[in-house]
């Protein structure tokens, strides 16, 4: 009160559009963060209630395969699973190379988890080509393409904002003061990597 | 505190002058575009569902009047279960989320002495979702087939048949508006969520903050975790009814029990996402009208959170009929009538405020009894439901239908006009009429009791309900059950006859007509953009009635302090 008691009658105008709109900027960066960890928190509900659904339907199976199917490879899987949580590590970097301002290491960095992200959703593209059960076919086609599907959609997401970071990485002067955006991708990229391990765990491994 | 004054705080201050800053909602036409202010689009949410309230309350009266004769006359079996689905669908999804995310919208930043939301944009883009989905579920009524015929809760199997044979068919329309609102919601959660969290004022602890945004707190938590699993659930019968997946189809191996699971996991939280806010405006409307402080604030404030928890873990007592084993029968039945702890103390907090306080029957009050009045019944025959062998020879009948009747248009609608015409003065900048008030809440309160009371003898009789014809033995009380919904239908006209014409040429309010103490009292009404002047200090507890301690420490509002503290009891609200 000792700032605006002056004559509030006249400079209320001035006051409230020159200080609201900076302060809000400000602060927002903030916000955003955690307001997309609450985001995330509520996202992984959906991939929880799926495993749910998983589990129960897999329990409860009397036949839970295909009739003339042996299982699923793991192989392949698995080599796309150490790709992907590898680009966990591999993002990391990029964003600390983004933290000392090297650009062009963040940018390496950063089209590798691209190209690792790219990876996982090809291998996944050729196992669904090979399979010889498809969505409709009963509860395990069903969940199977539904999990693993859900999840690719994530990972393909993923992809197209690091894509679109990579972008915004070339405008001059962009990233100086650090990057939510980078931030927020990086970390949903963990979430998909986390989601993909008991995803992998519960398909492949369970038998 | 004592002799607190029925004046309006500031009788000196012409009121004619509320708001010089730019941007202020002064215009009709700011209500129809997208703005980002949270005042106009709490403002946006409520009128917009109260809409969607008035046209769920008309399918409503057409059932009544099905069902004042005991054969099917007015209309056949087949438009009758389009009417109740649409009916459960359009109270929930459309006026009873969007109206309580208006208050919520409205009310929170203003209490926490925050200048907006989080993200105004994101509130913005979640508000303008709601035409969307409504449109999109009215149109159901229009595609070959009508609209979805299953019930709110979408039971597969019998969701899950499409005899148009249709991609676009009522029932896939109906799967699309719930997902929209889903992420409607979703969004709202967020940005409610994080506003709270980071922007309360400087000085505003958790035990210092109003109990209606520990409310609003604890309902936006159980949105963010409930949500997802119904959109899991949607998602899965939403494939098996157009592409031909077999999650829920018995015929291919699916099990329909999963997705009620999956439903009632969401859809019973849902209950509280609903009924917190409420117990939220019954927290802040009492004690302004009995002059007293919230008996046991901080207690209150933490059973919204305990409800919060407790609620995620009783889903099953909605399907005790559904070959749940016992174990699982035994187990919720225990949750569930846990909950009523938290409930009931915060029932006798309320009762406690008012205790020996000095009322004033405003029409506000008046509805925060009655729906504290209605809530009570409820809980009592909600404990009754909770009892699985008492549950299980009632289900499906009418005693449950009045039971949660008795909560949603009881509690919640009457609450809701406890809100509105608690902060009416303050969201127009008018007063209204307190005598049409009155003869609102006379017609509310006959038509609640009389539509919904006669329903639970009707259910004890045995009378199932989502039927469009009956045995004529039941005749005598569904003849009283439609006169109280006539009677509720006609008692919507003196509140919107009040609410329009007051807000166009109502008395002014002054900022403070209650002599309420909040932060949200201490700006103009309306509220000017962007409220503050600047961001309140906080340094009490609120709902200080009857000590002197001042609320804030500094003067939001940014007028000379003289003129804001022309009356004894906001002595104590600003030093």
């Amino acid at each position: 009160m000792s700032t605006t008691n002056v004559d509030p009658a006249l400079n209320s105008n001035v006051v409230v559009s020159s200080h609201a709109e900076p302060n809000h900027t400000e602060h927002e960066e903030d916000y955003r963060m955690f307001g997309f960890i609450v985001f995330l928190l509520s996202e992984s509900v959906i991939f929880f209630s799926f495993f749910v659904g998983y589990i129960v339907y897999k329990t409860n199976a009397t036949d839970w395969l295909p009739v003339g199917f042996e299982g699923l490879e793991v192989r392949e899987p698995f080599i796309n699973t150490v790709v992907l949580v590898s680009s966990s590590f591999v993002i990391y970097f990029a964003e600390r190379f983004l933290r000392k301002e090297n650009l062009w290491g963040f940018r390496l960095f950063w089209l590798m988890t691209m190209a690792m992200g790219s990876f996982f959703l090809y291998g996944q593209a050729v196992e669904w080509m090979g399979l010889p059960f498809g969505f409709k076919d009963g509860v395990f086609g069903g969940t199977f393409y539904l999990l693993t599907g859900f999840h690719g959609l994530h990972v393909l997401t993923g992809v197209l904002l690091q894509g679109l970071m990579l972008g915004r990485s070339f405008w001059p002067n962009n990233y100086d003061g650090g990057e939510f955006g980078v931030e927020a991708t990086s970390l949903f990229w963990h979430f998909v990597d986390v989601i993909w391990i008991i995803l992998f765990v519960l398909i492949y491994l369970w038998k | 505190m004592s002799n607190a004054t029925l004046e309006p705080l500031r009788p000196n201050q012409p009121p004619s002058n509320p708001s010089p800053e730019p941007g202020t909602p002064e215009n009709w036409r700011t209500f129809f575009s997208f703005s980002t202010d949270h005042k106009v689009i709490g403002i946006q949410y409520i009128v917009t569902a109260f809409i969607f309230f008035l046209f769920g309350g008309l399918l409503a009266m057409v059932m009544r009047g099905e069902l004042i004769t005991p054969e099917s006359d007015l209309v056949n079996r087949t438009v009758y279960n389009g009417l109740f689905t649409m009916h459960g669908t359009i109270m929930l999804f459309m006026w009873t989320f969007p109206m309580l995310n208006g208050l919520a919208n409205y009310l929170v930043p203003l209490q926490i002495g925050a200048r907006d939301m989080a993200f105004p944009r994101l509130n913005a883009a979640a508000f303008w979702m709601v035409p969307v989905f409504g449109v999109i579920l009215i149109t159901s009524f229009f595609v070959p087939g009508g609209p979805s015929q299953s019930g709110w809760w979408a039971y597969p199997p019998v969701s899950l048949q499409n005899p148009t044979g249709n991609l676009i068919n009522g029932q896939s329309l109906w799967l699309l508006a719930v997902a929209l609102s889903g992420v409607s919601s979703i969004m709202g959660a967020v940005n409610i969520v994080t506003t709270i969290f980071r922007m309360r004022a400087p000085g505003m602890g958790w035990f210092k903050m109003p109990a209606f945004c520990w409310t609003v707190l604890s309902a936006q938590m159980i949105q963010l975790i409930g949500l997802p699993a119904l959109t899991a659930g949607a998602v899965m019968l939403l494939l098996d009814l157009t592409v031909g997946t077999s999650f829920f189809n018995p015929e291919l191996g699916g099990d329909p029990v999963l997705y009620q699971h999956f439903f009632w996991f969401y859809s019973h939280p849902a209950v509280y996402v609903i009924i917190l806010p409420i117990f939220g405006v019954f927290s802040e409307v009492f004690p302004v009208y009995a002059r007293k402080p919230l008996f046991g604030y901080k207690v209150v404030a933490i059973s919204s959170l305990l409800i919060t928890g407790l609620s995620l873990i009783v889903w099953v007592h909605h399907m005790f009929a559904s070959g749940t084993p016992g174990w699982m029968r035994m187990l919720f039945m225990i949750t569930t009538m846990t909950i009523s702890v938290p409930t009931g103390i915060k029932v006798f907090a309320w009762v406690a405020t008012i205790w020996g306080g000095k009322i004033r029957l405003t029409s506000g009050m008046l509805f925060g009894l009655g729906a504290l009045f209605a809530f009570l019944f409820a809980g009592i025959t909600g404990v009754m439901l909770a009892s699985a062998p008492f549950d299980i020879h009632v289900n499906n009948t009418y005693f449950v239908v009045g039971h949660f009747h008795y909560v949603i248009n009881g509690a919640v609608v009457m609450g809701f006009y406890a809100a509105i015409y608690h902060w009416f003065p303050k969201m127009t900048g008018k007063m209204y009429y307190e005598g049409l008030g009155k003869l609102h809440f006379a017609l509310t309160f006959l038509g609640i009791n009389l539509i919904y009371l006669p329903m639970h003898p009707m259910g004890l009789m045995g009378m199932p309900r989502r039927v469009a014809s009956y045995d004529p033995e039941f005749a005598f009380w569904n003849v009283l059950a439609s006169l109280g919904g006539f009677l509720l239908g006609v008692s919507t006209l003196p509140f919107l006859l009040n609410m329009l014409s007051s807000w166009t040429q109502g008395k002014p309010a002054g900022d403070n007509p209650w002599n309420a103490i909040g932060i949200e009292w201490l700006v103009s009404s309306p509220p000017p953009h962007e409220n503050f002047e600047e961001i309140p200090v906080v340094v009490s507890p609120p709902y200080g009635y009857g000590s002197d301690e001042p609320l804030v420490s500094n003067n939001p509002a940014g007028k000379p302090i003289a003129e804001a503290m022309s009356s004894s009891e906001m002595e104590g609200a600003i030093a």
